[in-house]
């Protein structure tokens, strides 16, 4: 073992890297394997080339660097690792690395990460600002005729690719739908809500019916007003200062000491807040904090299944046929799997059909769809097959990436297939439930 | 020799950054590793003989390897080798449901075969507990094992025929479909089990069996090992051959829960799982006569698998117990003695005691139906002293296993990991018989050379 450079590799605890005794149990699970066949792109490649920079063979290359942000991070091989390895620590470590290094910087890259990791990001008031001239733009014909008169050919080429699968934005956010606290007639329990900001931009919808199911659940519900990204983005992107900086604003904004849960609704957000607690771990003034954040962090699906949520009542005629697309960060990463799809048999009229590969990636990824262009839309066609074969009207899924991601691809292929949060499906079923009430 | 690689493959499928080959280092074999000069991916029979002329005239050694899940490091690069990674060969050429054969190219990968098996409504049984990735051609270089031996057998009790390309680039095809062959000597037999020391295994040929009609899939637990290896001999005295009977220590059954969650008595000193298959009336009938056995030898408790999904999940994670183990210290080193069936009882106490008296952590688990256990050493390759000890309990396991009338391997090959126990198993006839055919068939040593016996060794 040769002395190795002191970098978030070599600083690692070595029995993290030795976990992993390359059985390969984790190849036929990972999709970038799948699809090159080449040992690097895999979880035990990956982990073989953090551990020979651990142990000095390897310098942080470029071509390593690549390799980090060529993983998806959709941690399937957590799921399917019998040894326990903690993929999720040792890819942020790398990626933390990579960026240390800077062996992948160059002017136009560090301009992006910067405009959207340290600034688009970590302002809540300014991506909300952007996401509102966003919707300005989509809604008032200019996108359209913009793309009619061929002007999106002046964009550059990687640009130009994306622009279709840009989330549409909502006409109003959540807080223009939600109040700041919305209570039933005799609470059981007070938990607080977080909007997200993918989410509040573009489904703000699905914050609605988070709030409505826990309200029909006997919750009285905090939303607090203009919240921030939970720096999940910055965390899996090497970006380790700024997620810790956004996590203690999260908790100065939701102090968990007030509630009885915080509920997170995103796959990808909820599967870093739970995290908290190792996050600041070594904050003296956030530890104790982060640790019961920690402890009361849920998933809403999780939430609603620990209370016992109400059945609703009610028998359509037409049966609609549904099927589950798992978020990769609330199945793997969360290992939530079971309670959404109790929510979704739950929900009167909708007749669940399995999906092959459930739980494999879309390829929205955080932001891999843009950086990873081609691999995304690979995965995007795969997935879109699978869907398509269950005969399914309704994909439900849980997490604002995936959402947009499948929902641009059946718009794309022109096809009818709405998605939809399992939590809007089940707070229309509520709702159907009162309609039906008042007109006997 | 990378020029003209490139040139007969193409550069896409030649590696030799460090990135790329640093990650085709190892197997699945721990604490072994080795760094080849280059990586490449043939796409035809005839590229894998152009390759290997290549090799010759460079005088490079060359390492065979599929999807490198081996179990006794045969896949680990030998320095500055050439590693043939066989994934591209990767097509199910022919299912023959008349003569009940299956022709595949070596980098199918296993689970693939059993499925396209199993949608004709035929069977494949050999099942290591890669299988969902490891190839066949693997499979059939280290003879493996897995959980049906007992009654199936290995993977060469399925091999009717085999391609294969010599050190100089000559392809030859051995064996056939006929059930019955007599012509010379039977040659495929020689490269099952030669560990890519031989020539490189590019078809196979496989015979298949009906599907058995049903299956039952119990599980019984113990206060003590001891009843359970009784119940095992138990069974074989009745006369009742499992298709899998398989042994799990707490160690074992422990991790393998903590991992699959597939309600596993954690609590239970040892476990045996058992499944029977064939006509529904006649496994209806074994399974019952078992679980009166298991309750005879003390079991404390003695359970049926209810759905055939469970019986199938169970087995899977049966399966994950290798990696499972891994969970409890940072280097996990698989070994595989084997004994007579009638001495497995003998052998577990041995080991127990090894480990005691070494102060080291073991799990063992294993193929109790067919005398082929993996005791399992939980360690850490940093702590020299520990390793010393390890390395002293595995001579004294083997030495025992020998004297019981076993064997150093029973399913994952000898490779670099057992090459040192070799000789003592074989005495010196059948040594030197096996180092004549190596050097007959591969006269420059390139084939994967130090794998089952140094190159250097005085004859």
């Amino acid at each position: 073992m040769k002395a190795a450079e002191a970098n978030a590799l070599t600083g690692l605890d070595y029995s993290t890297l030795q976990q992993c005794m390359h059985c390969g149990m984790c190849l036929p699970t990972c999709p970038t394997y799948v699809e090159t066949g080449r040992e690097r792109n895999s979880p035990r490649g990956r982990i073989a080339l953090m551990r020979a920079i651990a142990d000095g063979d390897l310098a942080v290359t470029k071509g390593f660097g690549e390799e980090m942000y060529y993983c998806l991070g959709c941690l399937a091989c957590a799921t399917a690792c019998p040894a326990g390895v903690n993929y999720p620590e040792l890819f942020e470590a790398a990626r933390f690395a990579v960026e240390e290094e800077r062996v992948l910087a160059d002017p136009g890259r560090d301009l992006v990460r910067w405009a959207t990791l340290r600034v688009l990001f970590a302002h809540p008031r300014l991506l909300r600002a952007t996401g509102r001239l966003l919707w300005v733009w989509q809604a008032s014909g200019l996108e359209a005729l913009s793309r009619r008169l061929g002007l999106t050919r002046l964009l550059p080429r990687r640009l130009r690719a994306l622009e279709p699968q840009a989330p549409r934005i909502a006409a109003r956010f959540s807080d223009q739908l939600i109040a700041r606290y919305e209570a039933p007639a005799a609470p059981r329990y007070r938990v607080a809500v977080l909007t997200g900001c993918v989410q509040d931009l573009a489904f703000p919808e699905v914050n609605r019916a988070t709030v409505d199911v826990l309200l029909a659940n006997g919750c009285a519900v905090v939303t607090p007003r203009t919240q921030q990204c939970c720096g999940s983005l910055h965390a899996h992107n090497g970006d380790q200062a700024t997620a810790r900086e956004l996590a203690r604003r999260l908790i100065d904004a939701v102090d968990p000491r007030q509630f009885d849960a915080i509920i997170t609704n995103a796959g990808g957000c909820g599967s870093h807040l739970m995290h908290y607690d190792q996050l600041l771990a070594e904050d003296d003034a956030y530890a104790a904090r982060a640790a019961e954040w920690s402890r009361k962090l849920r998933d809403i699906h999780v939430w609603l299944v620990e209370i016992g949520f109400r059945r609703p009542r009610g028998r359509p005629d037409q049966p609609t046929i549904a099927t589950y697309h798992e978020s990769c960060h609330l199945v793997h990463g969360q290992k939530v799997s079971r309670e959404p799809r109790e929510i979704l048999r739950a929900v009167p009229g909708l007749e669940l059909r399995e999906c092959a590969e459930a739980s494999w990636c879309c390829g929205s990824a955080g932001i891999y769809n843009i950086t990873q262009p081609a691999t995304a839309a690979w995965l995007q066609e795969r997935k879109l097959g699978h869907l398509r074969n269950t005969g399914a009207q309704v994909v439900a899924t849980a997490n604002p990436g995936c959402q947009a991601q499948i929902a641009n691809g059946f718009r794309q292929h022109g096809a009818a297939t709405v998605v939809r949060h399992p939590v809007v499906l089940l707070a229309a079923a509520y709702r159907a439930e009162r309609g039906m009430g008042s007109s006997p | 020799m990378i020029s003209e690689l490139i040139r007969c493959l193409g550069a896409a499928h030649v590696l030799t950054a460090p990135e790329d080959i640093i990650p085709y280092g190892f197997d699945g074999t721990a604490a072994l590793s080795g760094t080849a000069r280059a990586v490449v991916f043939p796409g035809s029979t005839a590229e894998v003989a152009e390759v290997l002329r290549i090799a010759g005239r460079h005088r490079v050694p060359v390492v065979a390897r599929g999807s490198g899940t081996g179990l006794s490091g045969g896949s680990v690069p030998v320095p500055s080798s050439l590693v043939v990674c066989l994934l591209r060969l990767n097509r199910i050429l022919a299912l023959d449901q008349a003569n009940l054969t299956l022709l595949a190219e070596a980098g199918v990968v296993t689970q693939r075969i059993y499925e396209a098996a199993n949608a004709a409504g035929l069977f494949y049984p050999p099942d290591p507990g890669s299988m969902k990735i490891s190839t066949i051609g693997g499979n059939v270089a280290e003879n493996a094992g897995g959980l049906r031996g007992l009654k199936y057998g290995v993977t060469r009790n399925y091999v009717m025929g085999l391609e294969v390309v010599l050190a100089d680039g000559t392809v030859c095809t051995l064996g056939n479909q006929c059930v019955k062959d007599v012509a010379g000597y039977s040659l495929k037999d020689l490269f099952i089990g030669s560990e890519g020391t031989l020539g490189l295994i590019t078809r196979v040929l496989l015979r298949l069996v009906p599907q058995p009609e049903s299956r039952r899939t119990l599980l019984a637990t113990y206060a003590a090992t001891e009843d359970a290896a009784e119940t095992v001999s138990a069974i074989i005295a009745a006369r009742i051959i499992p298709c899998t009977l398989e042994f799990l220590d707490q160690k074992t059954l422990r991790c393998v829960e903590d991992f699959a969650h597939v309600g596993l008595p954690v609590e239970a000193a040892a476990l045996l799982l058992i499944e029977v298959d064939g006509h529904p009336a006649a496994t209806e009938e074994e399974a019952h006569r078992i679980e009166e056995l298991c309750r005879g030898h003390r079991a404390q408790t003695v359970r049926r698998a209810a759905t055939p999904e469970e019986g199938a999940a169970l087995a899977a994670a049966r399966r994950s117990a290798f990696s499972a183990l891994a969970r409890l210290r940072p280097t996990t080193i698989l070994e595989d003695a084997t004994v007579p069936r009638s001495a497995v009882a003998a052998m577990v106490r041995f080991i127990e005691a090894t480990g005691r008296k070494h102060c080291l952590e073991i799990g063992t688990f294993g193929h109790f139906g067919d005398g082929n256990l993996h005791p399992t050493f939980l360690t850490d390759e940093r702590d020299q002293a520990e390793m010393a000890r390890v390395e002293e309990a595995m001579k004294e396991i083997f030495a025992h296993a020998l004297s019981l009338g076993g064997t150093i391997t029973g399913e994952h090959g000898v490779g670099l990991a057992k090459k040192q126990f070799l000789r003592a198993q074989l005495g010196e006839g059948s040594y030197q018989l096996m180092r004549q055919v190596k050097r007959t068939l591969d006269p420059a040593g390139l084939l994967n050379p130090g794998k089952i016996f140094d190159p250097g060794d005085a004859p």
